[in-house]
């Protein structure tokens, strides 16, 4: 083989190779990406039931109620909407009423929202960024406050 | 010792690190040997005011000096004197001047033991070295001063954030910084070859045990990390793909793919282009995740403080020395002549190969991480790009890798026998259906993939000694003979076959933990008991138990099997006062490489308390793996001819003279 043809050989498998990952990142993408949506915009979408989301806002206070060792109910308010969220397992640490949360999971039909996993901060002063631009999209708080 | 020490200290560093860009690059230019060698001096006298500025912090954290706001903001008095010391770099302002501190540190480690290196590159290098300092610390003086006072100063400071009150916080940080800024000498490498536009295969050798230095701290610091995570937040989780965690595993795939590619430029004098360009990309990638961590635009334990200033200016920094090193590269980069040709299947071949698929496992992640930030840009959509993707993209890409890597070693330079090769690989090949079989067997139902990646765990395992078999001759020639051979071979071959077994070992543990983990959530009362994995657990007693800036609620765990006792785990709730902020100390017990982990959740209404458990298999093998791959890169780092660097025209008794000195390059 000449050394062009080598060097076209080297080339065409970069290419093959870059041009699979390239496949399997867009594949993986269409299937795996996650949006990040308040009440408000799922009460204003209509969003289908199944959807896989992320949903974030404030924990309602006096909302969390244990029904037994690892089902929890609560509700997640960004001031325009609430919606109830249902999860087994523990919640986190920094988990309160009245504060940040995202709830990643599932709509039902019935319109509640089944959550499999719940994130709360990591940090007592930190807001996570989505749940801060939501709350500031309906007025609840403004940047400089502070966290509620 | 007064703060001010330590800001004048850091105020002289930036005239030092100024210097050090300016001097050495127009002594290089000039020619002009004198102005040249002020560069190795400038490189040391950083150091030490850098250190200088590091060592007052750090006092000032220890003495609890709460009129200075950093020590205000992240301390507290009651904190045990580690905690004191590691809050240092708890903190952005600390953590950035710990980044310099490393920076600094490579550079004099450069002006010291790069005696042998060609004295125009060595200044070029130093001077690249400085202007990152420069950039870095003129960052640190106007956006992120460690040393601002507060006037009156506070009784009490805000205490550190708990969840970094941790043996972690002493290991992980530095360790991961050695990696991310240990690039920054192949970086510096690469753009003083190309602004000489001239490179060798003597290039390569000096900058190899840099690049395995910064690759080894890298792993290290990346497994360290996984573990801290893994007992500290309590979900039981050792990677959860987030962008923090991408952050140094991209620059860990590229380091990765820089320290095959070298071989191949140092061996055969080819790829050169490539392997340029590879030492720019790691180091960008470092780079790049010090701002996603840095700047705020990410949210994660990570991100101390946002401040839109920082991100602006790390970003000022990022466009600096990424644009500027790639419009160089793309300047310079023809100007480089090209060596040595190989035939597809050949050593050479299966680095490009093992290149090509890191590289493409690095941009894969990128994609993934940068995306939600630039669709949010967009249009204003916010996403989260998921474990799934990023399992399906790195899993699809590192599968080959891991199978072609046994081949690799047994392929000659130039042209290699693949059949031959497999021929060689056939008992691994066997060990690994035989081990294939017995996970098949052993699970039962359940995924399939399972005894498939055990499989070729052990074949890369196996795999990676028939290298070392093979050339010591054993099965060809007399046992007696083949040991005097294996004793003759070259500290690296060791180092490399070590670190390809590492690669196997995580990844047995990787698979059997995902395939095979066991999770439970139960609420349990005292007395009560609940099963995970084969194991029965009851909770004995709850007590409260105090600390010195916290307070424990600790459950107490007996473990049986069959009915026989194993021992007992403690898991505790913990609540620190200064903040009123619970972590989760969780119980871990260590069988063998398997793990049983209990984490307890909060009390419940009715009494008891929720308790998450998990029957982890096999999981401490990932870490020790990683371990193992560190230990691999350090035992290639101590081949003499990586210790004497250069390639010597003859042996003459000054050069053997050289080589005796225990350090990483000269």
């Amino acid at each position: 083989m000449t050394r062009k043809g080598r060097r076209l050989l080297v080339i065409s498998c970069a290419a093959g190779v870059l041009f699979v990952a390239a496949g399997l990142v867009l594949f993986a993408l269409n299937d795996t990406i996650v949006f990040f949506r308040s009440p408000s915009e799922i009460a204003a979408e209509g969003t289908r039931p199944g959807t896989r989301l992320r949903l974030g806002g404030l924990v309602k206070d006096g909302s969390v109620q244990h029904t037994d060792g690892t089902h929890v109910r609560f509700v997640v308010t960004d001031g325009g909407a609430d919606m109830g969220v249902t999860y087994v397992g523990l919640l986190p640490d920094l988990f309160r009423e009245g504060q940040g949360v995202i709830a990643e999971g599932v709509l039902a039909p019935d319109g509640s929202f089944t959550a499999d996993s719940v994130l709360a901060k990591h940090d007592e002063t930190y807001m996570p960024k989505e749940v801060a631009d939501a709350l500031k999209k309906q007025g609840v708080w403004k940047e400089g406050e502070g966290t509620p | 010792m007064n703060p001010e020490i330590g800001h004048y200290a850091l105020v002289l560093s930036l005239a030092v690190a100024l210097l050090m860009t300016v001097i050495p690059a127009w002594g290089a230019r000039t020619g002009d040997a004198a102005l040249m060698r002020v560069g190795s001096t400038l490189a040391l006298v950083l150091a030490g005011f850098v250190g200088l500025s590091f060592a007052t912090l750090v006092v000032a954290y220890v003495q609890s000096d709460f009129s200075v706001l950093n020590v205000v903001e992240n301390s507290h008095s009651a904190k045990p004197l580690l905690y004191r010391i590691t809050g240092t770099w708890g903190n952005h302002e600390g953590s950035m001047l710990l980044w310099v501190l490393v920076l600094a540190i490579f550079a004099a480690l450069v002006a010291l033991f790069g005696a042998n290196l060609p004295a125009r590159l060595k200044a070029n290098v130093l001077a690249v070295q400085g202007s990152v300092a420069t950039a870095f610390l003129l960052f640190i003086l106007f956006t992120s001063n460690p040393f601002t006072r507060v006037i009156p100063p506070p009784a009490e400071g805000q205490d550190l954030n708990p969840i970094l009150q941790d043996i972690g916080l002493a290991i992980h940080p530095p360790l991961l910084y050695l990696g991310y800024v240990g690039f920054s000498i192949t970086f510096a490498f690469a753009v003083a070859a190309l602004i000489e536009g001239r490179i060798d295969a003597a290039w390569a050798r000096w900058v190899r045990p840099w690049a395995l230095t910064a690759w080894a701290f890298l792993t290290l610091g990346i497994a360290m990390g996984s573990y801290w995570a893994y007992y500290e937040l309590g979900w039981g989780g050792w990677w959860f793909w987030d962008p923090v965690e991408n952050a140094s595993l991209m620059p860990w795939f590229a380091g990765t793919a820089l320290i095959h590619s070298a071989v191949v430029m140092e061996k055969r004098d080819a790829l050169k282009v490539w392997t340029v360009l590879l030492a720019i990309l790691a180091f960008s990638l470092s780079l790049l995740g010090t701002f996603l961590v840095r700047s705020g635009v990410l949210t994660s334990v990570h991100t101390f403080a946002t401040d839109p200033t920082r991100g602006v200016f790390i970003l000022a920094i990022l466009v600096f020395f990424i644009g500027g090193s790639l419009a160089l590269y793309a300047l310079r980069a023809p100007m480089l002549r090209q060596g040595g040709i190989f035939a597809p299947v050949s050593r050479e071949g299966a680095l490009v190969l093992n290149n090509l698929l890191l590289t493409a496992a690095s941009a894969a992640v990128l994609v993934g991480t940068l995306y939600p930030l630039a669709l949010e840009a967009y249009n204003g959509a916010k996403i989260t790009v998921g474990p799934p993707y990023f399992n399906l993209t790195v899993g699809a890409l590192m599968l080959p890798v891991a199978f072609a890597m046994p081949f690799g070693p047994l392929l000659a330079w130039k042209r290699g026998d693949l059949a031959g090769a497999a021929q060689r690989l056939m008992a691994a090949f066997g060990a690994a259906i035989v081990i294939a079989a017995l996970a098949a067997y052993a699970q039962g139902g359940g995924p399939v993939l399972a005894p498939f990646g055990m499989g070729l765990a052990a074949f890369v395992v196996i795999g990676a000694m028939a290298e070392v078999i093979e050339r010591a001759g054993f099965g060809r020639v007399p046992r007696a003979t083949a040991f005097a051979r294996l004793r003759g071979l070259p500290r690296s071959v060791f180092g490399g076959a070590l670190a390809h077994a590492g690669v196997g070992v995580c990844l047995f543990g990787i698979i059997a933990e995902t395939s095979w983990n066991a999770e439970r959530i139960a609420g349990v009362k005292v007395g009560g008991s609940f099963e995970v994995g084969g194991y029965e657990l009851t909770l004995d007693r709850l007590e409260p138990r105090n600390g010195p800036n916290y307070r424990d609620l600790v459950g107490v765990f007996t473990v049986r099997q069959g009915g026989v006792e194993m021992g007992t785990i403690e898991s505790a709730k913990r609540l620190f006062t200064a903040r009123n902020m619970p972590t989760t100390e969780s119980g871990i017990r260590t069988m063998w490489f398997s793990q049983l982990y209990v984490s307890l959740g909060d009390e419940l209404p009715g009494g008891g308390v929720g308790v998450r458990a998990y029957w982890k298999p096999f999981v401490t093998l990932i870490w020790i793996g990683s371990l193992i791959m560190a230990l691999g890169g350090a035992l290639s780092l101590s081949d003499r001819r990586l210790r004497v660097g250069a390639p010597k025209p003859a042996k003459k008794p000054k050069a053997k003279a050289d080589g005796a000195s225990p350090v990483p390059a000269e």
